[in-house]
């Protein structure tokens, strides 16, 4: 049962009217920031406030809710998130990435291809992939207006010039339809081309910067290179310590104090299933 | 006034779910989806119009309409949204007659292209699987659409409003219970 005293999915209805008007515009001019009205939400702010409001404006009783920090399931952060709308709005959680109907992901996508049932709700500390090179909001929404993307272009080419590569390997800028450059929040580069035409509709969220944005199903997204310096996702080049997979994204940890390290897959759920299909096949 | 019918039977989960069948609409557009809630609007405004604006529009949003003084009665009490009698300073636009010129519509800025205004487009009917051929954001390879009632001149009209991108207005085609979205971002090619 839900928390007395709450709306349903904690946010009033006026407000969600407002986010869900964003979501749409936001829906129809893919990658374009949409300022909005973001409220001051029980948690604080880099705890993905911005994704909580998205997930909140269009979560339904019928959703079954996922919640990853960094591919895992069961950080702090998720499952104070996925508390926090099991209390205020009564509705299914799982840790299964098939199951959910909305995942809201901080800093990853998971391994598994989302469908065309699924939405994916990120979590995004800055909206403007210019920040670093343009302080002023002004002159950034300026730039976007014009598409005048050279700026990005000279950063990334400065790293080629004093490093030899590229040496960026999370929230790598995108082009969204070949008209707004994006940041996909800090994902890893690895994790960029999921992005491509993916079939599950992308919505993104900072509370903090009061920004939304957005990335429809099947919508070309491509990460920023040069034809001489082409785009290479980033993986550490082991195999999981625990289910062997090759092609999953790495964390690494350290397990002793002489330097011992082990990699294992950042997505637990992609991990746990990979273990259990080995045994499911032998019985 | 002398009778009011009601709004959503559940203002939080019937907004909710009207919501999200125009967000399906809008991410994936051209393909229909149907509005559940159960709502009788004054004629001659149809349930899938009606329960977008209902889940939408309020006082932040200014609204024009052609649909006559009862639904813009019914409108301003569910919604509170003020009626502007200048469709360029409605944010949204119900179009109930015959359909108002795409560029007399707010089309928004290059720096905020999302003031764009959304135009409600009450039409005969939607069928999918056949006529308009549908390319853009949201579409794999193409969605077809069929609208019934569409004006005559709506596609030449619709390449200006794409011309203007970022900028431009965004279109919820609504037959009874059904709509589909045109985002500004869509194609469309005459079959």
């Amino acid at each position: 049962m839900t928390e007395a005293g709450y709306n349903f999915a904690y946010l009033d209805e006026a407000t969600k009217r407002m986010i869900r008007r964003a979501i749409l515009k936001a829906v129809a001019i893919p990658g374009h920031q949409i300022p909005f009205g973001a409220r001051e939400m029980p948690l604080p702010y880099g705890w993905g406030t911005g994704g909580i409001q998205v997930t909140a404006s269009i979560l339904g009783p019928n959703d079954v809710l996922k919640v990853i920090d960094q591919g895992a399931d069961d950080t702090t952060n998720a499952v104070s998130i996925r508390r926090f709308f099991t209390r205020v709005a009564g509705i299914a959680t799982t840790e299964v990435t098939g199951e959910a109907s909305i995942i809201q992901t901080r800093h990853r996508i998971p391994e598994k291809p989302l469908t065309e049932n699924q939405i994916l709700v990120y979590q995004v500390p800055q909206p403007e992939p210019l920040f670093r090179l343009e302080p002023h909001r002004a002159e950034t929404r300026r730039l976007h207006a014009l598409a005048d993307y050279g700026l990005m272009h000279v950063r990334l080419y400065e790293d080629i010039a004093r490093l030899g590569h590229i040496a960026k390997a999370y929230d790598y800028p995108v082009m969204v339809n070949e008209r707004y450059l994006m940041s996909p929040s800090p994902i890893p580069a690895f994790d960029n081309p999921k992005m491509h035409q993916m079939a599950a509709l992308q919505l993104f969220g900072a509370g903090r910067e009061k920004r939304i944005y957005a990335v429809p199903p099947y919508t070309p997204v491509r990460s920023l290179d040069f034809e001489d310096h082409p785009f290479r996702p980033i993986r550490a080049p082991h195999a999981c310590a625990i289910c062997g997979s090759t092609t999953s994204y790495l964390d690494e940890l350290v397990t002793d104090d002489a330097g011992g390290r082990a990699f294992i897959c950042s997505d637990t759920d992609y991990c746990q299933e990979r273990q259990q299909a080995p045994k499911a096949a032998a019985e | 006034m002398t009778h009011l019918s009601p709004g959503f039977a559940d203002p939080v989960l019937d907004a909710q779910a009207s919501f999200r069948a125009v967000l399906e609409a809008m991410s994936r557009p051209g393909r229909i989806q149907r509005i559940e809630a159960r709502i009788t609007p004054p004629a001659p405004l149809c349930t899938a119009a009606a329960a977008a604006l209902l889940s939408l529009a309020d006082s932040d949003t200014p609204l024009w309409l052609d649909a006559g003084d009862t639904v813009a009665e019914w409108l301003r009490f569910h919604c509170g949204a003020p009626i502007m009698p200048e469709i360029g300073a409605a944010r949204f636009a119900l179009a109930c007659g015959a359909a108002p010129s795409l560029a007399a519509l707010d089309v928004g800025t290059d720096e905020d292209p999302q003031l764009g205004a959304t135009l409600i487009l009450q039409v005969a009917g939607l069928i999918a699987g056949d006529g308009w051929r549908l390319t853009g954001p949201g579409i794999q390879h193409e969605h077809r659409l069929h609208v019934l009632g569409a004006p005559a001149d709506f596609t030449a009209a619709w390449a200006r409003n794409q011309a203007l991108f970022p900028r431009g207005i965004d279109v919820l085609l609504c037959a009874g219970d059904s709509i589909a979205a045109l985002p500004r971002s869509v194609t469309i090619a005459e079959a």
